[in-house]
Order: structure tokens, then C-alpha cells, then sequence
């Protein structure tokens, strides 16, 4: 007897397991396999920073979820729909998250004394009356996995090792996905070690077939492709997304890349990838600490290539001298913050938005810098261009603030075509004759900008330092007059951008109840919440901020339309406090610090709460 | 028709800006020499940028016609290395002193030397703090008496060349700011060498450390004090080179010549020795018992960072002439959406 296929429209599914049972890899699978389907996905990797924490403990658990969807999604998913845990901990430590009447599938193997003890329980969770809520499906993963790998006779731990591919091909089973996409992984990946590669198929397959022929769930489900814009789409994480726009941007203003980095968590991933594309004239250098790094970019963007630096909030506390150094040589270049949990070394796998005062004000003296926000993983990619377009016309160090959530994340990129892209003008001062007047290396244009002249150049030689310059010559000057003006000077530059960026959009009527303002990665939460909200009839409009220094233009006038305006961040509210300033205004906050990011329904209580 | 390149003398490397040194600084001495030096290597000024740190000798780019940055406390050889990584074709100087370099910017100096970034680093070392008014430096002695040490200074000194060594530096070298043609020559030599160019100049901070290195610049003194050393040549000093360095063991001691010891039984220089073992030996000799060395201690050839940077782009391109960021958009797993 065939089980009953239940068409749904979106399902949410998280994997959850010990750090080496390979819960990231198989939460990738299925994201890629879905994308594939024509789903739309988001997705929410969360681990711990530890490599491998203590086996069998809360501390080492590491999760991946996914949602995947027919219709446009904008979050990874609230509660879930499917969970599936390899050991105790995991159960222990993800099951609030299920929805009541989600599907719990369990690696029953792994519920002993031995593994109860590791995650500090005194008995077995399953036995817990409140189970009762959930639909529990029991597979004896270790050993069925043991079991279909028998005649490769393999020793017990590599064999055990495949498990996560028998738990992945049981969820393919029960959401009607292909094996093939995985399939060709599996291929591409342990192709050169074809024992490991016959093993993970043989698990894959025998999860899936144990699935068809215990049917050991009522019904299986179906999630029928999305109706996305026409075109060609790739399934894309924000690092990868960031790193590519970089590129991108390189190219469009005719120049080779140069990335100046230090590795750090959430961040490394773009010195990964950027370090395998010399092939589009990108250098990679990594230095010996994030001081280094940045001083390095700022050397490359004297030269006159694009120069970038990447780092996390740690890092960008290092940073903060030689970013001060950048804005006043008034030299273009991006310096990218992938924000994680803080203070301190914090949570260095977690998310959080809690460095935006830190990138717009920490540093000496007055500082202005451009800040710009990504709001999502593929959203990374037009944000690297965005930034440089302002970097370079402006000259100056752009900040590019992405965060662990859409920096891991990864939902569907609409690939763009190149040639269809605006080039990015870059101009350099000619050569000069001896006889010509003095080249003047700080006289600005309409933009205010400063050139950008570049050694090598017959004529242009000049001196740029830290010390305060002399309006037009750029010599040293201790004058008072000079250096208020230069300090009001480069401060009107960075003011001026707001003329060059798009006014603030409004999502629903430009006037009402409540202005939901948002900011970077909460994004999809906010659409989400502020989409319920509207659907129930509430007066609920919602801005977001990609720009967050300077403002758009019309920011004023629009938070003044509404009754209300309130600010959802994952901080103790950062922008709310510069909203505050800015406008005068007594904008609200909803503050989250949980290292993970807002859920949909907690938004739209609070919204709800809020218009009262 | 041929086109003459302009012959550039000195005085052409010179900015407008007034010199802002203390009278009597040996800044001065250091910056006529490299003017010199550079008017006798015929690159042209646009193709020179110096970097610089910050302390007095780091004002040193403002007084050049060349390009020239005055960057943070430290860093100056991370922006060498940035500026020198994706524009090969520039000579760039790194002008620090012992501050800049050995406290604050050590880990900088430490890594750009490894690396062997193909840059020169002229360290002014005078032994004290100038820029902030006199505190000890990490070149000052056990025991100085400074504004910050009213009991004398307990940190033991570090031997910049010692350092450079231990890094594996290719171009090790020392001078004197009032050793002029020898400073001239030092530099000169350091601009030609691929690679990193690591060089100490002994400088005289007249205002806050006068006298630092007077042993090694009196007319009395500086002979017995000085060993010059000459790839080739054995190390002979004094007034009446009646004095010479010879091996005792992995040990160096002061001989004397004549009554048995001939220069065939000293110690000979080998800059290009491929182990830095004697350069490190030669850089421990310290007053008042050795002589202390001035010259080329180390010239060896090695793989340079910014050649081998620009190398892998080169040949990554070369590999695939017809890579397109479309091909990249495109690659791996896609699906179309009608």
C-alpha cells in the first residue's frame, strides 16, 4: 500500500546532532535539494563554536534548519515541522521548537543510559508524558546504517559516520525529494575515496527505501514549487554572496580585488572563497592580525586597487585606528563587519546586530563613515556593489554590516548577467608637467570628493598621513580655523551621500498605526510579521534601512506619518537610539539577544501589543 | 629622436616642507643620504613611495617629492605590504625608529621580515622615546634614567638586528647617521637587494638621548669601537687595524694582531652565507667587550612575497584566459524559473 501524499504549502525541518555527526552537511543537502525542487528556502545554521564540544553533551549540539516553501519566504521558519535528532542532547536542547503534532524522528540508538547521563538526564525523554504532542517516529539509525554499509567492511566508526545520510534520505523519503542532486555530491565529494562515497550513497538509499517500506509515517508531503521571478536561480550563502559582489564590483569599476584579512568566526568564509578566484585578479592576503589587515587594505587602496577588509566585531575594535586613518586619507575602500554575539569574544557562532554604534562611532575624533547594511543572504551580493559605488565616488571607507544569520544562511540568488550590470565610473588624475601649478591631492569636487591619484603618476607625487591636513595642498597644518573646517568638510561629504541613495520605501500605506523600522538581517522576520499583521486588518507599515549612515532623505517625514514607530533589533537598540537623536522622535524597541534571530510570531505579538 | 630622461639631483627629492627636526638631529644626516641615494639610483620620484609609522624619523615622508603615507604607531610595514602586494613596480621605503618598530609595531615588523616583502625599512634607532618627550625605548639600556624610569630602566634591550635575524631576514644591515658615505652606500645597497632590506642606523637624538651612540662616533673612540665589515674581508678594527675578530669555538674574541696571529686566523665575512648563524653572532657583539659591527651582515637571495602574490594571479589567469563572472554566477547547481 502507497501512503498518501499531502500537498503542503511549506515546511520547516531541523536536523540536530553531536558537532561531528555532520548535521551542517545535511541540512545543506536538503536546502539544495529544495532549491532545486523550485522551492524558495531560507536557512538557519546554529552551532557551537567549539569544534567538537564533549561528544554527547547540550554544549556540543549543532543544528540546521530549513524552510522551504511554495510561495515567497523570507525566514528560515518559527516552529517546526519535522525534527530530527540524533542523540538525547540534541532532543533536549531543540524540542521546544517543534510544533504541537510535528513529526520528532529520533535515532533510537542513541537513547541509552549512557548517552542520558552525557546530556545530564536523569531518564529517558521520550518517556516524557509531553511527548504525547508530538508524532514520534523511532529508527534504530546506527544500525540500520551499520547494517547497509555491512559488505563494504568498513571499521564501526566510519560506518557510523553515515548516519546522517540515512536520516537525510528517510527526510527525502517523507518530502518526496530526489536523491540525485545529493547523489552527484556524494560523488563530487568523496569521489576519490570511493569506499566512504559507496557508503554514504548505501546509507542515503537505505533511509529513503526504509521509509517507503515501513511507511512508518502516515502520509508523506510534497511542497510544489514557488512562483519566483523568471530565471536562473542558485541556491547561494550570504559570505558566498558577499564575496562574488565583491568581485563583481572589482570588475565593474575595472580593477583587481585585493582582500587584507585575519581569520575570524563568521567572517572567514569570504577570505576562503575570495582566496580561490585569483583567476579574476584577486589577491588574498592574510595577515597576522586584523590591525595588519586593514593597514594592508589601506596600502593596496593607495595603490589603486579595490581594497577590502573582512572581520567580525573583535576585529573591527582593532580596526578602529587605521579606519580613522582611511577616513581622513579620504581613500575608498570596503570594511566589512560579519557581525556576531558580543561583548568581548561573545558568541562567536551566534548572531546579533550589536556593532552598528560601534561602526558608526568608535572611533577618535570626528569620524564620519558610510554604513550599509545587507538584508539577507543573497542580498550580500548587490550590497558589495552598492558600497563600493559609494566608496568610490565619495571616496572614502565604506562599512558593509552583514551578521552570522545571513552570513551562514542561504536562500535562492536570481543570477544576474554581468554585461546587464552599471559599471562604476573610477577616475585617476593624468600625468602633470613640470610647469603645471602644484597638484592639490585634497581639492574637492561637486562631491566633495578628493582625487584619487595614484603613485606611479609623473607629476602627482604627494604626501597623505594622519595628521591633519591643510585644506586643497593635504600639507600639515595645526591651524584651528583649517581644522574645524576640514572636520565639518568631511563630515558634510558623508552627510551628502543621502543625495546619492534611494529614498526609504514603504512597505503598505506611507502612513498609519505603526512604522516597523528595520535594519539588516531582520529583514525576513519583519516582512513576515508586518504581512501577518496587515492580513488581520492592522494598520502596520514597515520600512527597511539599508543605508544607516547617512539616512535616506525622506526617513524624517515618514516616521512622522505614522502614530507609532518602532525599531526590532537584536541589540539593547542601537538604531533606536540614533533615531531617537536624529529625529526626536520616541521610536520603540523590541530587543532580542539570544544569539539567534527573531521569530515571526514574537514580532507580531509585540506589533500587536504595540498598536494596543 | 631620442627622449633624455631628466638627471635628478638631491635637492630634487626634497619637498617644499620646512624640516621641523630638532637643530643638530641626526634625522638630518639620514635624510641628505637618502636623498643622495636615490639621486644616484636614477628611479624616478613617482615611482618611490616611503611609508612611514609615527615618531619623529616617521615625518620623514613629508620632507620627500616621492609618494609618501604617514600611517598609524606600528603599522607601517602592513601598508608597505598592502601598497608593495598589487603595485610591484613602486620602490617602497618603510622609515620607522625604535619605538615605532620594536614595541608597538614589533609584530608587524616581525611578519613583513619573514615574508620577505620586497621593501627597505630604514630603523632610526636612538634609543629613547623623541616624539613623546624622553621615555625609555625598547633599545634603551638596563638601568637608563628616564622620565618614566626616575630609578633606571628595568627592561632588558632588544638588538634589532638580532630580531631580523631570528626572522630570517635576507638583507641585514647597519650604519651610522654620521657615517655618511657609509650610510649612502648602505642604502644604496639596500634599494638593489630583492627582497626585504632590513637596516638599523645608529641616530643621535640630541635633545633626549644625546651622546647614545658617541662610542661608536668620536673621532677618538669610534675606531676601536667599530668593526666595518666587507663580504670577503676578515673583521680587522682599531686605530692601527692592529685588531681583529677571531672564532673561539661557536664565541668571537678580540685578538690582537701580530705576535702570532695572522688575519688568515680571524673570522672572515660571509654575507652570503646561507645559515644566519654569523650574522646573528656578529649582531650580539655589543660594547664595551666587542667592537660593534657596522655593514652588511646578511645578503642572501630567497623567494620575495609580492613576486610570488603577483605570480599565482598570473598564473591562475593563465589557466584560464576565458574565465567570465557569468561562468561563476552560473556554476554548480542552478535551476531556471519560468
Amino acid at each position: 500500500m502507497a501512503s498518501t501524499v499531502e500537498n503542503i504549502p511549506r515546511a520547516t525541518i531541523r536536523f540536530a546532532g553531536d558537532s561531528g555527526d555532520g548535521m551542517q552537511l545535511t541540512g545543506a543537502q536538503l536546502t539544495n535539494t529544495s532549491a532545486l525542487a523550485g522551492n524558495d528556502v531560507a536557512t538557519f545554521p546554529d552551532f557551537p563554536a567549539e569544534i567538537r564540544a564533549p561528544r554527547g553533551t547540550r554544549a556540543g549540539v549543532s543544528g540546521f534548519q530549513v524552510q522551504f516553501a511554495s510561495e515567497d519566504i523570507f525566514t528560515p521558519g518559527d516552529q517546526l515541522d519535522t525534527l530530527v535528532v540524533m542523540n538525547p542532547a540534541a532532543l533536549i536542547t531543540n524540542i521546544s521548537d517543534l510544533r504541537s503534532g510535528g513529526l520528532l524522528i529520533v535515532n533510537e540508538d542513541s537513547f541509552v543510559d549512557k548517552e542520558f547521563r552525557l546530556a545530564k538526564l536523569e531518564y529517558n525523554p521520550l518517556d516524557d508524558p509531553d511527548m504525547d504532542q508530538y508524532r514520534v517516529i523511532k529508527i534504530k539509525m546506527t544500525l540500520l546504517t551499520r547494517t547497509a554499509v555491512e559488505e563494504l567492511e568498513l571499521s564501526t566508526k566510519i560506518a557510523d559516520r553515515c548516519k546522517n545520510f540515512f536520516a537525510m534520505g528517510f527526510v527525502y523519503w517523507l518530502y518526496n525529494r530526489n536523491l540525485q542532486p545529493t547523489l552527484d555530491f556524494i560523488q563530487a565529494k568523496f569521489g576519490g575515496k570511493p569506499d566512504i562515497a559507496a557508503a554514504n550513497e548505501k546509507a542515503l538509499r537505505a533511509g529513503y527505501n526504509y521509509g517507503e517500506t515501513t511507511e512508518a509515517a502516515i502520509s508523506t508531503f510534497k511542497v510544489d514549487k514557488a512562483k519566483l521571478k523568471p530565471g536562473t536561480y542558485k541556491n547561494i550563502m550570504g559570505n558566498q554572496a558577499l564575496a562574488w559582489g565583491c568581485i563583481t564590483a572589482s570588475k565593474l569599476s575595472d580593477k583587481d580585488l585585493f582582500l587584507g584579512s585575519y581569520p575570524i568566526t563568521p567572517a572567514s568564509d569570504i577570505l576562503h572563497e575570495l582566496s580561490k578566484h585569483k583567476k579574476f585578479g584577486v589577491r588574498t592576503f592574510q595577515a597576522e592580525d586584523e590591525i595588519a589587515a586593514v593597514c594592508a587594505t589601506i596600502g593596496a587602496a593607495f595603490g589603486g586597487h579595490m581594497a577590502i577588509t573582512t572581520s567580525s566585531g573583535p576585529g573591527i575594535a582593532l580596526k578602529g585606528e587605521a579606519m580613522g586613518l582611511g577616513m581622513i586619507l579620504e581613500l575608498p575602500m570596503l570594511i566589512i563587519n560579519v557581525q556576531r554575539g558580543g561583548p568581548s569574544t561573545g558568541l562567536p557562532t551566534k548572531t546579533e546586530q550589536s556593532d552598528l554604534l560601534q561602526c558608526m562611532y568608535g572611533r577618535n575624533g570626528e569620524s564620519p563613515l558610510p554604513v550599509i547594511a545587507a538584508q539577507s543572504p543573497a542580498d550580500c551580493f548587490s550590497t558589495a556593489i552598492d558600497a563600493w559605488r559609494v566608496a568610490v565616488r565619495f571616496m572614502c571607507p565604506v562599512v558593509v554590516l552583514t551578521d552570522g544569520y545571513i552570513a551562514n544562511g542561504a536562500e535562492p540568488w536570481k543570477i544576474p548577467d554581468f554585461d546587464s550590470l552599471e559599471k562604476i565610473e573610477v577616475n585617476h588624475p593624468g600625468e602633470r608637467s613640470e610647469d603645471a601649478p602644484p597638484f592639490l591631492p585634497y581639492k574637492r569636487d561637486e562631491n566633495l570628493s578628493r582625487p584619487w591619484a595614484l603613485p606611479g603618476t609623473k607629476g602627482l607625487e604627494h604626501r597623505i598621513g594622519g595628521l591633519e591636513k591643510e585644506h586643497e595642498t593635504g600639507d600639515v597644518s595645526y591651524d584651528p580655523e583649517n581644522h574645524e573646517f576640514m572636520c565639518k568638510i568631511r563630515q558634510e561629504k558623508i552627510d551628502r551621500i543621502a543625495d546619492f541613495i534611494p529614498e526609504l520605501e514603504v512597505d503598505g500605506e506611507d502612513s498609519g498605526d505603526l512604522l516597523v523600522l528595520s535594519w539588516g538581517g531582520t529583514y525576513g522576520a519583519c516582512t513576515t510579521a508586518v504581512s501577518h499583521c496587515r492580513e488581520e486588518g492592522l494598520s502596520v507599515s514597515h520600512a527597511h534601512l539599508r543605508f544607516l549612515n547617512p539616512f535616506p532623505r525622506n526617513l524624517g517625514s515618514l516616521i512622522g506619518n505614522f502614530k507609532k514607530v518602532v525599531i526590532p533589533e537584536l541589540n539593547l537598540g542601537q538604531l533606536q537610539k540614533i533615531i531617537r537623536a536624529t529625529y526626536g522622535v520616541d521610536a520603540k524597541g523590541i530587543h532580542k539577544l539570544k544569539g539567534r534571530p527573531f521569530t515571526v510570531s514574537e514580532l507580531v505579538e509585540q506589533f500587536k501589543e504595540l498598536i494596543g | 629622436m631620442s627622449t633624455e630622461l631628466p638627471v635628478l639631483k638631491p635637492a630634487d627629492f626634497g619637498s617644499d616642507q620646512d624640516v621641523r627636526w630638532c637643530p643638530g638631529c641626526g634625522d638630518y644626516s639620514i635624510l641628505a643620504q637618502m636623498k643622495k641615494a636615490l639621486a644616484t639610483q636614477g628611479i624616478p620620484r613617482e615611482k618611490i613611495a616611503f611609508i612611514s609609522g609615527i615618531g619623529c624619523s616617521s615625518r620623514f615622508p613629508y620632507y620627500m617629492s616621492t609618494y609618501g603615507m604617514h600611517s598609524i604607531h606600528g603599522r607601517a610595514p602592513s601598508f608597505a605590504t598592502g601598497l608593495k602586494s598589487v603595485r610591484p613596480d613602486l620602490q617602497v621605503w618603510v622609515i620607522t625608529g625604535d619605538g615605532d618598530a620594536l614595541s608597538i609595531g614589533g609584530n608587524h615588523l616581525m611578519h613583513a621580515i619573514r615574508r620577505n616583502v620586497n621593501v627597505n625599512i630604514i630603523l632610526f634607532n636612538n634609543r629613547i622615546y623623541g616624539l613623546t618627550k624622553g621615555q625609555y625605548s625598547p633599545t634603551s639600556e638596563v638601568g637608563k634614567i628616564t622620565k618614566s624610569s626616575p630609578m633606571g630602566s628595568v627592561d632588558n634591550p632588544l638588538t634589532p638586528l638580532s630580531l631580523a635575524v631570528g626572522c630570517g631576514a635576507t638583507f641585514i644591515a647597519r650604519s651610522i647617521d654620521t657615517h655618511i658615505k657609509h650610510l649612502g652606500s648602505t642604502l644604496l645597497a639596500a634599494a638593489e637587494h630583492q627582497g626585504t632590506s632590513f637596516v638599523e642606523v645608529y641616530q643621535n637624538c640630541n635633545i633626549f638621548n644625546d651622546g647614545a651612540w658617541k662610542y661608536a662616533t668620536d673621532r677618538e673612540t669610534k675606531q676601536d669601537n667599530i668593526v666595518e665589515l666587507e663580504h670577503g674581508k676578515p673583521l680587522i678594527f682599531g686605530a692601527e687595524s692592529d685588531k681583529g675578530i677571531r672564532l673561539n669555538g661557536l664565541n668571537p674574541e678580540v685578538v690582537e694582531l701580530g705576535s702570532g696571529i695572522a688575519e688568515d686566523d680571524l673570522l672572515f665575512h660571509d654575507a652570503q652565507a646561507p645559515e644566519p648563524t654569523m650574522a646573528y653572532l656578529l649582531s650580539r657583539m655589543r660594547q664595551p667587550e666587542f667592537p660593534e659591527a657596522i655593514g652588511i651582515f646578511r645578503k642572501v637571495d630567497a623567494p620575495v612575497y609580492d613576486d610570488q602574490l603577483n605570480s599565482q594571479v598570473t598564473a591562475a589567469q593563465q589557466a584560464a584566459p576565458d574565465a567570465s563572472l557569468n561562468a561563476l554566477f552560473n556554476s554548480g547547481n542552478t535551476w531556471e524559473v519560468e
